[in-house]
């Protein structure tokens, strides 16, 4: 089985796939992509697609999830490069992906994912301003 | 009437790794019926679901994949056959969202909506067979 590699860029973690994707290899990338947030502290994940085929019902189903277990650890995911054929693929297949944000590329996907780092920092820096206001009431 | 126009492969489809096997193989195929590249990516990805579903649900099986032609036109068609438990209801078993494992329901009804021909032929306690075709436009 390959092993899809992680790079951390900083905040964010960059997972480019560049392989015929087996099922396991999946599954160790959710478990790898876990540990790798909760340890980095990492604020995004993205994965690139550009390179992939086909996503069937068990690839697609890993975005959602991938997307929803980095939620629990307070990062956002961003799905970037899907091919024209694939995105066609997909929705006749029936897999909407609703809850996966996506991008058209790595750079538009870098965007997205600075642009919520920074909502994230004004309202972290919101919470500091209220608190001393809700201790004087 | 379709008749074989002779080039033909059979691969065993036990494992994980031969579901991507599949794929490449069902995509070669594709490339000499000259599929466009939508199509091919659609046979693809049908391929790869059935292939799946023989290995979880059908305890592994058997791809038969050949090139077909029917004087007009030329296409790939893909048969997958298990010697699993069978499906006892064939018309749930097509419904969007249904599984018997832990799927999304998607494999068997994405797949018939992928492909220009679906036979599905079943019988309980002996195992399934599925047959698809794609035709080039």
């Amino acid at each position: 089985m390959d092993r899809i590699p992680i790079l951390k860029i900083g905040q964010v973690l960059l997972v480019s796939i560049q392989i015929d994707l087996q099922d396991q290899s999946v599954l160790a990338l959710q478990e790898d992509l876990a540990e790798q947030i909760s340890a980095t502290g990492a604020h995004g994940v993205i994965i690139d697609i550009s390179a992939v085929e086909i996503v069937d019902s068990f690839i697609g189903r890993m975005f959602a999830t991938i997307a929803a277990t980095s939620r629990l650890f307070d990062a956002d995911t961003v799905v970037v490069g899907m091919r024209p054929a694939v995105a066609i693929t997909l929705v006749e297949l029936g897999l909407t992906l609703g809850q996966v944000r996506t991008a058209l590329n790595l750079e538009k996907g870098l965007a997205i994912l600075g642009k919520l780092a920074a909502e994230r920092e004004l309202a972290e820096g919101l919470d500091d301003l209220d608190e001393p206001v809700q201790a004087n009431s | 009437m379709t008749a074989p126009t002779g080039e033909r492969d059979e691969l065993v489809i036990a494992g994980d790794e031969d579901v991507v096997r599949v794929r490449q193989v069902v995509r070669g195929f594709a490339l000499r019926a000259k599929l466009s590249l939508v199509d091919q990516t659609k046979l693809v990805t049908a391929a790869s679901e059935l292939a799946r579903n023989a290995v979880n649900y059908g305890g592994g099986g058997q791809a038969v994949v050949e090139l077909v032609g029917n004087g007009r036109r030329v296409g790939v068609r893909a048969r997958f056959a298990d010697d699993g438990p069978g499906i006892s209801d064939v018309e749930l078993a097509l419904t969007d969202g249904w599984t018997s494992g832990s799927g999304l329901g998607l494999g068997l009804s994405g797949a018939r909506r992928l492909v220009d021909e679906f036979e599905l032929e079943t019988e309980v306690g002996r195992g399934t067979a599925v047959t698809i075709t794609k035709w080039a436009r």
